[in-house]
């Protein structure tokens, strides 16, 4: 038995020697029939429940429907960011995307280093250079919209805002919400915690409670993983028989937490632009060297479909009303609280 | 229905290991309501008979009976069952758990899956009561004196039905009020039919609570005696057997100068026992002094706190008339003082290193072994070589790793170490333990020698025959107390033995 | 009889050997059950690692820390510490570097190398406090030094955001360009690979640990307080004090790494929310290496083109790089039970036996 075993283990070992003496010219590069799209994540997996994923779900919907050869690359450290985008790079990658702001001064790097290059940055403002693409969203306009909700129908008059860190895309959230509560009641209050931290579930849940048990009893999160927390807590109270809200944050959260306690979520769609953006690149518009700013009238943010299960007609249509006026410009959403 | 008398029997029990007997044909017979001490010498071979009487391991010839039946103890939960229990010396207790916990750990009562508590208090609480065994129940282990957590143990023996108990040298970690009120225990125990084994060396613990006792020497069986026919004196010659004190050629006495002195050394654990009590000696050049004692009696800290290595409370330490207060254990080094510790694994060698590597093990850092940075190879190499030779020791090459050598050889290589380091003074600590003849007469000879070029030497042992042959004089230690002095050439082994086990002159 | 003797000699060496080969041949198997080609897998793999000028370059800048880890950990066990601290010996020695970077004036390569020296001091000192909590205090450094990581993590976030932020984003300002540590011209041969004084400075740390422990008395020291610490206490050896020593050479070399990725690779440092991982790398590695110069140095050199050339897996084969991750774990784990591989050994033996 331990004598076959022994023997078994050779064969393998040998084979896997020949495999490897094999010639180790030319592994892969794309095709070249093909254009080609290749995406490197923040130090986040692709299955993210977040950004990564989301981005990730617009390049496989571009694969479906034009046949674009797409990858991703995992990047396992801040040092690895560099040598990944120069894997497509240097195979020719028609785009590369990177998925986080994050990335910005990896991206920048290689662009300059390789100016036939094209690539794509999400959530960045990064400006004037070439040929890299920068996805910016107006998270404030979104996030007015979901101040309507909550300011409408808070009960206590009391509502909160939890965000990730002090900076500015997050303050983006937190100044249109604010201005959102305030179009719809003037005397609501709106409490603010800035955590310090994305992924911290515990931090989220504790500021959840202090919020809750200060009277709010609706709270808004930007907030990534730390939001786990929030909603974590909200399920706490419904279960014993308290009702309070979470409006989520970035994509449809009522689909992961539920909607005894998912009011609404308001939504980034980084799906729809990086195939929008894709797609326009490779059919020989690329805005290289700008920001596209996606806003309520370009449709990259906006409330999740699913929010008529919790949200009353009544308030979706004062939604929309405050949309066509933000569209029109005839009010303008403060940046910064 | 007969009643059984003997309760344990032990018949012609040997146990070897290796070519060396630890035990020969022992014979022992225990009866029920009885205290039966067994008395020997450290390494007399006492605790591998109870050892084998536990099923820790399975003798090499011999018989036991338990109740009058021939049973093979296979292992300590067999002994359990048949009712022997062992209170051991070093408690093995958990620390973070109640006494209550502690006592019931394995033997649970339960109630489903769950422990029942309630009851194991309560039956934890009636046993302590019957036996006259104050603990509380719920306190925990850590927080209890050391005479306390032997009760604990005695409670544990009790709970797990033991009606032979076998006390391994009970008293060594008790202050003199635990100890007697311990001995009240044991005379409590046998009232209520229990039978008692204790292991000790203490003459006067034997003469005030035992029934009989059994001495043996040297792992074999010498005599046993009912308390109310023999006294001490008796008892220690039994103990100690008729040395026959080789004479060693050495010259005349010829004591110099002072060159340790030690005044009132005092030293206390953190627990409050007394382990150095008053002690003062002076050690001469030119001479050998013996302290005689048992194990445990506060020779390793009396050694350890003259080269510094712990602090005593109070005291004077001189070396050649200076102060050794404030200085380094390097500083006492370089004052002349060489040191032979007890453990040659834990203190004496560096086992994963080589030969050479050991010899340089003190003074790897002076000039003579290096250039300031790097280590003189080469030199340490051939004066590993050298001192091979000189002292006999015997390996592949000066780069043979010590863990794989005798224990001689491994003495020696210290030995090599701290006497070719010249000193004035010389500590040496059971320096043969363990050792076949050949080592020992080698050992032997080196202390002579040095003692004959006028260095001064502290020999601390507990071979009785070695302190006498090589000794000018002997100090008796007992309880961290310098109890005695005696001439080698004018004393026996009456008289030495009395006063080890704690009986004045 | 002496072809026996070489046989157990050769043993040690072996069992790292075989575990990487047993890990290989897993991690194929799991490809394989997983639905990808290993063939093209491991060829990715290499080529990654060995395709081009800037791979190379790469590769070397990946492997830098990892081998200083190794080492920082190997000193430190041979003097009987555990040190998992380096992760924040890193950070501080980064945030420390960092800070002279970017506040001090000075000039090209002065400036570089006062900000290394100061890097690699707050390392070291922070790997005194290590040693401080454990002589004085009787700490556990395992418990001390990962507690500290955390400690060492909040305070750069706090230096970062406080005295040298860069408004509107995650990280820090940019360090000067005086002070930055890259090789410039070396960096346009490779492609702009991120290559820096790393190259020289590792091979001389490599070689400085080699010496120190076979030549230098301090090493014979150090040696003898971590085989055993009773016996250098009986000769009169400070044990505390070469206890403090190590974990400030361990510190330093730690502090070494963040230097080199802050003034070498990034130029910045990031707020990131937690510690590199590269100090726990390092116990791995010197576990690998068993302590020993050469294996030490070789297990890094391993576990640095695997962890690069992962990259390269995905892109070719569509390997997802946890399998790397697998790889590596498996390797430490048939090296921490070494009984299972030497239980193979024999029987390698006994059919190389029968072939003859």
């Amino acid at each position: 038995m331990k004598k076959q075993l022994a023997v078994m283990f050779v064969l393998i070992l040998g084979l896997f020697l020949v495999a490897c003496g094999n010639e180790g010219g030319t592994t892969s590069t794309s095709d070249g029939e093909q254009a080609s799209i290749g995406m490197v994540t923040d130090l986040g997996s692709v299955n993210d429940k977040s950004f990564n994923q989301s981005a990730w779900e617009g390049l496989q919907k571009l694969k479906e429907d034009h046949g674009y050869d797409v990858k991703y690359l995992e990047p396992q450290s801040d040092a690895e960011v560099e040598p990944s985008l120069l894997q497509f790079v240097n195979n020719k990658t028609d785009l590369t995307w990177a998925t986080a702001a994050t990335l910005e001064d990896a991206v920048k790097n290689i662009a300059e280093t390789n100016p036939d290059a094209k690539l794509g940055i999400v959530d960045s403002a990064l400006e004037g250079v070439a040929n890299v693409v920068s996805v910016s969203f107006k998270e404030n306009e979104g996030a007015f919209l979901a101040g309507v909700v909550a300011g409408t129908m808070t009960e206590s008059d009391k509502v909160g805002f939890v965000g990730g860190m002090e900076i500015p895309v997050i303050q983006r959230f937190h100044a249109g919400f604010a201005a959102g509560v305030k179009a719809v009641n003037p005397d609501a209050e709106v409490l603010v915690n800035y955590v310090g931290a994305f992924n911290r579930v515990d931090m989220g849940k504790s500021a959840a409670a202090t919020m809750y048990d200060a009277g709010v009893d609706i709270i808004f999160h930007a907030s990534g993983g730390t939001g786990n927390g929030i909603f974590n807590e909200a399920q706490e109270r419904f279960n014993a028989g308290k009702q309070v809200w979470v409006i989520g944050v970035d994509k449809d959260q009522s689909l992961e937490f539920g909607n005894d306690i998912t009011l609404t979520s308001m939504m980034k769609y980084v799906d729809q632009a990086v195939y929008d953006i894709s797609h326009e690149a490779l059919t020989g518009q690329f805005p290289g060297g700008e920001v596209v700013r996606l806003g309520l009238n370009e449709n990259g943010v906006g409330l999740a479909d699913t929010s008529d299960i919790n949200v009353s007609q009544e308030v979706l249509s004062k939604v929309e009303e405050y949309k066509e006026e933000i569209i029109n410009g005839n009010i303008e959403v403060p940046e910064t609280p | 229905m007969k009643r059984v008398e003997k309760v344990l029997e032990l018949k012609n029990i040997s146990k070897k290991f290796g070519e060396f007997y630890a035990n020969k044909n022992i014979n022992l017979e225990i009866g029920r309501g009885q205290i039966h001490a067994l008395l020997g010498e450290n390494g007399a071979g006492k605790s591998t008979l109870m050892s084998t009487v536990f099923g820790l391991h399975q003798p090499d010839g011999g018989e036991i009976y338990v109740y009058e039946r021939q049973i093979k103890i296979e292992n300590p939960n067999h002994a359990i069952k048949l009712g022997i229990g062992m209170v051991h010396q070093h408690f093995k207790l958990v620390e973070d758990f109640t006494v209550t916990e502690n006592i019931i750990l394995g033997m649970e009562p339960k109630i489903g899956h769950r422990i029942n508590m309630k009851s194991a208090t309560k039956e934890v609480k009636d046993l302590s009561e019957k036996y006259g065994l104050k603990v509380d129940p719920n306190s925990k282990v850590e927080n209890l004196a050391v005479g306390v957590q032997q009760k604990v143990e005695i409670l544990k023996a009790l709970y797990r039905g033991a009606n032979i108990l076998i006390f391994d040298e009970p008293t060594a970690v008790l202050t003199p009020d635990e100890i007697g009120e311990l001995l009240d225990i044991m005379k409590t125990l046998v009232a209520e039919g229990k039978s008692i084994v204790l292991i000790t060396h203490k003459l006067n613990e034997i003469m005030s609570v035992a029934d009989k006792c059994t001495v043996i020497r040297r792992g074999e069986y010498i005599k046993t005696v009912d308390i109310k026919d023999t006294d001490e004196n008796e008892l220690a010659q039994l103990m100690v057997g008729k040395t026959i004190s080789k004479q060693l050629d050495k010259n005349p006495f010829n004591p110099a100068d002072k060159i340790l002195e030690i005044n009132h050394l005092h030293l206390v654990s953190k627990s409050g026992r007394k382990i150095l009590d008053d002690v003062s000696l002076t050690v001469h050049g030119g001479e050998v002094l013996g302290i005689a004692g048992v194990d445990g009696n506060g020779q390793s800290e009396l050694v350890e706190s003259i080269v510094n290595m712990i602090e005593t409370n109070t005291g004077e330490i001189k070396i050649k008339g200076q102060s050794t207060k404030g200085k380094s254990i390097r500083d006492i080094f370089e004052s002349g003082v060489s040191y032979v510790p007890a453990d040659r694994h834990k203190h004496g060698l560096v086992l994963d290193k080589n030969i050479s590597e050991n010899l340089i093990l003190i003074e790897y850092y002076k000039k003579q072994y290096n250039d300031g940075l790097n280590l003189k190879k080469m030199l340490i190499r051939d004066e590993g070589k050298q001192k091979m030779q000189a002292f006999d020791i015997r390996a592949e090459s000066e780069a043979t790793i010590v863990r794989g050598m005798s224990g001689g050889n491994q003495q020696k290589v210290i030995l090599a170490r701290e006497i070719s380091r010249n000193p004035e003074l010389l500590i040496i600590v059971q320096p043969t333990r363990g050792l076949d003849i050949g080592a020992i007469n080698f050992i032997h000879n080196q202390i002579i020698r040095l003692r004959d070029q006028g260095v001064a030497i502290l020999l601390v042992s507990f071979e009785l025959e070695e302190l006498l042959s090589l000794s000018d004089r002997i100090n008796i230690i007992f309880d961290g107390k310098i109890i005695g002095q005696v001439d080698p050439n004018n004393t026996n082994d009456t008289e030495l033995g009395l006063m080890m086990a704690g009986k004045g002159v | 009889m002496n072809a026996v003797a070489k046989h157990m000699k050769n043993r040690n060496i072996l069992v790292p050997i075989l575990a990487t080969i047993i890990a290989l041949v897993f991690g194929a198997i799991i490809m394989l059950i997983a639905g990808y080609n290993p063939v093209i897998a491991y060829q990715s793999l290499l080529n990654k690692v060995f395709g081009s000028a800037y791979d190379i370059g790469e590769v070397i800048r990946a492997i830098i820390p990892l081998l200083l880890s190794g080492f920082a950990v190997a000193l430190a066990n041979k003097a009987g510490l555990l040190n998992i601290g380096v992760d924040g010996q890193i950070t501080i020695g980064a945030v420390a570097s960092l800070l002279v970077g970017t506040l001090v004036d000075f000039p090209p390569i002065i400036h570089g190398f006062t900000a290394l020296t100061v890097g690699v001091i707050a390392g070291g000192l922070w790997g005194v406090l290590i040693a401080y909590l454990k002589t004085r205090f009787t700490i556990n450094e395992v418990i001390s030094s990962i507690m500290l990581n955390y400690v060492a993590l909040y305070l750069s976030h706090m230096l970062i955001r406080g005295i040298v932020p860069q408004e509107g984003s995650q990280r820090s300002a940019l360090i000067q360009d005086s002070a930055s540590i890259s090789l410039n011209s070396l960096s346009e041969l490779l492609n702009g690979a991120r290559v820096h004084w790393g190259l020289f400075i590792t091979p001389l740390i490599i070689f400085g640990f080699y010496y120190f422990f076979n030549k230098t008395r301090y090493g014979y020291e150090t040696e003898v307080v971590g085989l055993n610490n009773h016996a250098a206490h009986y000769a009169g050896i400070k044990v505390n004090r070469i206890i403090t020593r190590t974990m400030f050479i361990s510190g330093a070399i730690g502090g070494l790494i963040g230097v080199f990725d802050t003034l070498g690779v990034y130029k910045y440092m990031a707020i990131s929310t937690s510690t590199s991982g590269v100090g726990f790398d390092g116990v791995a590695i010197a576990l690998l290496g068993g302590n020993t110069t050469i294996g030490t140095t070789l297990s890094g050199v391993l576990i640095g083109v695997l962890k690069y050339g992962s990259q390269g897996m995905q892109f070719g084969a569509g390997v997802p790089s946890e399998i790397i991750g697998m790889i590596i774990s498996l390797i430490i784990f048939f090296v921490a039970a070494p009984g299972l591989v030497k239980k193979l050994l024999p029987n390698m033996e006994h059919t190389k036996k029968e072939v003859q």
